[in-house]
């Protein structure tokens, strides 16, 4: 047989350091004091499978927090339980307590309708509906009948394409097609999409993964751009864009949360031995 | 240490030897499918070929001229408002006298009962509908092109195609025949009668626009029961109905129906509908409903694929901007998934246009003269009426099958072409 290759054995040597106890307890600053998002405790189960374990932490208001960790960590999973996208899945269980400006958003009366109009999301990969680019932004405002009049939805439309950086590029062909657009524009369609109901928080699920660089730059531009206004959650697989965009990044690992700190202090000296790993690149 | 199986000679060399082979295969299965196009082409173009050689003569059919007398005392009416008289009047008079004019030397009983049998026995009736469009023309004489009779009509379609039938004529009607065609005083016309009249007993006199109509009051039936039933089944099911064991019944169940034999309909059409809610035989409703029993399965399976093909990322796109799953539903999938929809309907409708076994139990299969005005009035269908046709002694009815199976083929082509053309018109790809 051949020498052992450096790299793999430095990464199967980590690997059986990766196991993670079942007390894990999250290193770093998880809470803040003014927060617009809290989570406790917060279990979530597919079938008997367990895919996140008992995560704590607070989103501040119009903070960017980036969500990292190797792939089936669960990040996206979690993300998805702050809107409840994950009611459709049937198979899938929330424990513990997520709560947005105090209020239970797994409360029995709570309406995820309400909810999914306050907790916006843009998805990994560009969704827009097949009508037009018009039609696209001005739906979430009519069917939760934001607009009065038809001058009031141009507005709406308008502002929320300008919010996006798209208004200038599509302003000429608003009823053309939505997915006629090139993969770049078609995401900040939805990021205009989701954001044309005036949403107080943002999910997005690796906006970027579909995209080429130049296209990444303009969204991770917006993001920032947006996060006066908006209070925005990023799940990402790029180190590089949640350094870029994120105030502060939490890492996640096998279904639990290691840490979480200014992203700063995550990419020069992480508490955890296991974001160090990840963030070095020795395994992920 | 093994010893290498696999160096980059020895696979290269492999890899050629099985080239020849995998090229021959796949040469020959090439060949296999033409072989298999070929002979389904061969099987419609032998059926077609079949079909129309029998079928074209029924579109033209014997009309003779004859010099016709509209005389009072031989019909016995004098006023044409009085109906009584109209229905006691002796309307047949008419072509036989034209016709004792026409041949004047004919004598005897039977010679004559043979002259009369020339023309069709309904052609009385031709002519006093035409004295009631044109009163007038009571009391004068003009010369009119009168219906022949169906033997006639075989016999002369036969002679100009120059292999004369004679088997059910006598030499005298052969003559006379011969003595109309050398006047110019016998031709073939359009059959009009083919599209305008109900059944008959007359093959001259029979048409299938009772059978047309019967057919488009039960699949307008069928229609309106089946497609908003179906489609509604079909989105409860994909969309709203929990994923358990009941859901998993249903579908299996659903899909057993639809490979139920379709005379089993009609016998449970036969139970509940007829014999238990005392709705009336024959009728497009009953025929309706049982048909919308069969295609029911058809619609809610192929909707169900149409809804399933409407992408996932769609559904999440609108449940994130907050649309409740009514809305998500309403505004995007049945709008994404109504091409497919439609094109299943139309077939559905199509395989219910050419079913003929639920309705022979149900009582369709009745000889049914007039022709159907509404939803409740005794009818067949074209599938049907061509079976009774197809069934008849007369000779004129091979033809008139043949015709009506042609008629048929050409509805089913039109709803599948516009099958096809609506899901091209539908699919708007953005």
């Amino acid at each position: 047989m051949n020498a052992i290759d450096p790299v793999m054995g430095a990464k199967a040597e980590v690997k059986q350091n990766l196991e993670v106890a079942d007390n894990q307890v999250t290193v770093g600053s998880c809470f803040t004091d003014a927060p617009k998002m809290t989570m406790r405790n917060v279990n979530v189960f597919y079938d008997d499978k367990q895919a996140i374990h008992n995560v704590s932490v607070d989103i501040a208001k119009n903070e960017v927090i980036a969500m990292i960790g190797p792939s089936g960590c669960g990040k996206s999973t979690f993300l998805r339980s702050l809107n409840r996208m994950n009611d459709t899945v049937e198979s899938c269980r929330v424990e513990g307590e997520i709560c947005m400006d105090g209020e239970n958003l797994y409360a029995p009366k709570l309406d995820v309708v309400e909810l999914r109009a306050r907790v916006g999301m843009v998805f990994q990969k560009p969704n827009p509906f097949p009508k037009s680019i018009y039609d696209n932004v001005a739906y979430g405002p009519k069917i939760h009948g934001l607009a009065d009049t038809r001058v009031d939805l141009d507005e709406i439309v308008e502002d929320s394409l300008r919010k996006a950086s798209l208004w200038e590029e599509v302003k000429e062909r608003l009823h053309q097609s939505g997915t006629g657009l090139s993969g770049g524009q078609q995401q900040r369609l939805c990021i205009a999409r989701a954001i044309a109901v005036s949403p107080e928080v943002i999910l997005m699920d690796e906006p970027c993964s579909a995209l080429d660089p130049i296209a990444t730059a303009k969204i991770e531009e917006l993001i920032e751009e947006l996060s006066q206004n908006f209070t925005i959650a990023i799940v990402t697989h790029s180190m590089q864009q949640a350094a870029r965009v994120s105030h502060r990044t939490a890492y996640f690992h096998l279904g639990r949360l290691i840490e979480v700190n200014p992203t700063e202090q995550v990419f020069t000296m992480p508490e955890h031995e296991l974001t160090e790993a990840y963030i070095t690149g020795r395994f992920g | 240490m093994t010893k290498p199986v696999n160096t980059p000679v020895n696979n290269l060399e492999k890899i050629r030897k099985s080239l020849g082979r995998r090229n021959r295969s796949e040469h020959l299965f090439r060949w296999y499918g033409r072989l298999a196009i070929l002979i389904g082409l061969a099987a419609v173009t032998v059926l077609f070929t079949d079909i129309v050689s029998k079928g074209h003569g029924a579109f033209r059919i014997s009309y003779m001229q004859l010099e016709v007398e509209y005389d009072q005392d031989l019909i016995g009416v004098d006023n044409l408002t009085d109906p009584e008289q109209l229905i006691l009047g002796n309307w047949q008079a008419v072509p036989k006298q034209a016709l004792r004019q026409q041949f004047p030397d004919v004598s005897g009983r039977s010679d004559k009962r043979k002259l009369y049998g020339l023309v069709s026995n309904g052609s009385g009736f031709d002519l006093k509908d035409r004295l009631l469009a044109n009163p007038l023309l009571l009391g004068t004489r003009e010369t009119v092109w009168i219906l022949a009779d169906d033997d006639i009509d075989t016999y002369y379609k036969s002679w100009l195609d120059g292999e004369p039938y004679a088997a059910r004529l006598s030499d005298k009607q052969v003559q006379w025949i011969s003595e109309l065609h050398d006047q110019g005083k016998i031709r073939l016309q359009f059959n009009s009668n083919l599209f305008t009249r109900g059944d008959s007993r007359e093959p001259e006199q029979a048409g299938i626009r009772g059978a047309v109509m019967g057919s488009l009051f039960t699949l307008l039936l069928t229609l309106m029961l089946s497609f908003p039933i179906g489609v509604a089944a079909a989105i409860y099911l994909e969309e709203f109905a929990p994923k358990n064991g009941w859901t998993d019944f249903i579908e299996v169940n659903i899909n057993n129906l639809a490979a139920v034999p379709s005379i089993i309909f009609g016998l449970l059409g036969l139970a509940i509908f007829i014999n238990f809610f005392h709705v009336p035989r024959s009728v497009p409703i009953v025929g309706g409903l049982v048909l919308t029993l069969m295609t029911l399965p058809t619609i809610i399976i192929t909707s169900r694929a149409a809804i399933k093909s409407v992408p996932p990322s769609i559904r999440e796109a609108a449940l994130g901007m907050g649309a409740s799953k009514y809305q998500m539903v309403l505004h995007h999938v049945l709008p994404l998934a109504l091409p497919g929809m439609l094109t299943g309907a139309i077939i559905g409708m199509a395989q219910a246009l050419g079913e003929s076994a639920p309705l022979l139990m149900i009582g369709m299969v009745a000889f049914i003269v007039d022709i159907p005005g509404g939803f409740s009035d005794p009818a067949t269908v074209l599938p049907v009426q061509i079976f009774l046709w197809a069934d008849s002694p007369e000779r004129a009815f091979i033809e008139k099958t043949s015709a009506a199976i042609m008629v048929l083929l050409s509805f089913l082509i039109v709803m599948n072409t516009s099958a096809v053309w609506l899901r091209k018109r539908l699919e708007r790809r953005w």
